[in-house]
């Protein structure tokens, strides 16, 4: 086991011993292709996809049964329906998301534009879910045709709730969180306490910008969020954000792209902060790179820099953040810079396992 | 690191009638940079190889069937972006894929 890494010109396996100490960094695959996420199906332990770019080409999905040994194309990749009204063209598979449990080879992939798309076949072949992208409310939500950040506007955070596969959750950049509670079917805005402070009404009921949202998976009616105006956990069914992210130094903020929890403390989350100030330029305050860890669901943060470097330059995207299941729990981030810092001890030291690799993309425990 | 590609749709050797030239980024699925393909028009040429090649037509024609940015098709010598242009009179169709980027 170890650490999949996708990256802006491909995609690296970083594989651990036992004691994470000593870590192994395999040769590119698909070198010179765009590595947006590549995730391993925890159903079977076996079934890798990897959601790929390829310069000027058109989007596309792999997967792999033997850990990147032989990839095989998707027979039908997402896309939306063709000669459909909005004439919509699916120009990147942003986040892919594994099924519920009981529902083996049931994928979804958020894309860019942000459309839903799933698949029942472990990825070869996907299809749009009409529920979402074809709701009424589909255009506003996803603020259609503007593409309001500069990769493109994308659907990411495709949460399953553990308990019952018909409830759902996806983050919009821009656009805000949604849920549904019938298969996709129908879905509605859930961003009630949550701020959208670039808006004359810092409150609305969508257009929020979620940067991340998880779902703990032992206590499913707990959801944190790392929003671009602040760090967030809701408990539902009550379903009002709650700004935890006011607890963290002021002199640091609240902003940033990832947020990563504990496999088995709901109260535990770790967070990357990054400079949201001026014209944002999302490196991590004043240049001095650090972890933060609540153990208390949000109601203090402790920084974990220990081993991290005192200034740095870098940023950390919203899937190269993640989390092992060993106990302590290993923590990870890759770096825009291509480096991929580790910790063995639940974020209280770190050490690089990784350096001068492509931009970082993606960082999952596989 | 191995592509494993489904197998084309009919013996190769069947549709001797166009030579198409394949940008690089393209050769994984054909494993050659001219391959002899079919059809009257640019989006039956396409469709030829999309048999011959499964998944090569999406990666150059999106869902609404547009050429995606960035692509052009040359028919002998002649650019055009529209897929309904006819093949008349060339033995030869170039599919070009701009390579900028960083």
């Amino acid at each position: 086991m170890g650490l999949v890494v996708g990256t802006r010109k491909g995609v690296f396996f970083l594989d651990g011993d036992e004691d994470r100490s000593v870590w192994t960094l395999s040769e590119p695959h698909f070198l010179g292709h765009v590595a947006q996420h590549v995730v391993l199906d925890p159903r079977n332990g076996t079934r890798l996809l990897a959601a790929m770019r390829t310069g000027h080409l058109g989007p596309t999905v792999f997967w792999s049964d033997d850990r990147g040994g032989s990839w095989n194309e998707a027979t039908t990749p997402p896309a939306f329906h063709s000669g459909e009204e909005l004439q919509r063209s699916l120009s990147a598979v942003f986040w892919l998301t594994p099924g519920h449990p009981d529902e083996p080879g049931v994928w979804f992939a958020g894309g860019s534009p942000q459309g839903l798309f799933t698949t029942a076949d472990g990825g070869d072949t996907w299809v749009p879910v009409d529920g979402w992208n074809d709701h009424q409310m589909w255009p506003t939500w996803a603020e259609w045709p503007e593409q309001s950040t500069p990769d493109g506007s994308m659907l990411h955070s495709v949460i399953v709730d553990p308990r019952d596969a018909a409830h759902m959750y996806v983050g919009l950049s821009s656009g805000g969180v949604f849920e549904t509670t019938d298969r996709g079917a129908d879905w509605h805005p859930l961003n009630a306490g949550c701020e959208a402070t670039f808006f004359p009404d810092p409150y609305p009921e969508f257009g929020h910008d979620p940067h991340c949202v998880r779902l703990h998976p032992a206590q499913p009616d707990r959801l944190y969020q790392q929003n671009h105006c602040g760090i967030y956990r809701m408990e539902r069914p009550e379903g009002r954000w709650e700004r935890i992210g006011r607890a963290m130094p002021t002199d640091v903020g609240d902003i940033g792209f990832p947020i990563e929890l504990h496999p088995r403390d709901p109260d535990t989350a770790w967070v990357f902060p990054m400079d949201g100030t001026d014209v944002w330029p999302r490196t991590s305050p004043d240049g001095r790179p650090g972890v933060y860890v609540t153990r208390d669901a949000g109601g203090s943060w402790t920084r974990c820099d220990k081993g991290l470097p005192e200034r740095a330059w870098f940023t950390v995207k919203r899937q190269a953040m993640t989390v092992d299941a060993s106990d302590p729990v290993g923590v990870y981030f890759g770096t825009t810079s291509g480096d991929v810092w580790a910790s063995s001890d639940e974020g209280r030291s770190w050490r690089c396992v990784a350096e001068h690799l492509p931009e970082i993309y993606s960082l999952e425990w596989a | 690191m191995a592509v494993r590609r489904r197998a084309p749709a009919r013996d190769l050797l069947a549709g001797v009638g166009l030579r198409v030239r394949i940008p690089t980024p393209l050769r994984s699925y054909t494993n050659a940079s001219v391959v002899d393909a079919v059809g009257s028009t640019v989006k039956e040429l396409l469709a030829d190889l999309d048999r011959l090649y499964p998944g090569i037509r999406f990666r150059v024609v999106d869902e609404q069937g547009r050429l995606r940015t960035h692509m052009k098709v040359f028919v002998g010598d002649e650019m055009t972006r529209d897929l309904t242009t006819a093949i008349v009179g060339v033995e030869e169709v170039t599919l070009m894929q701009a390579l900028s980027g960083g």
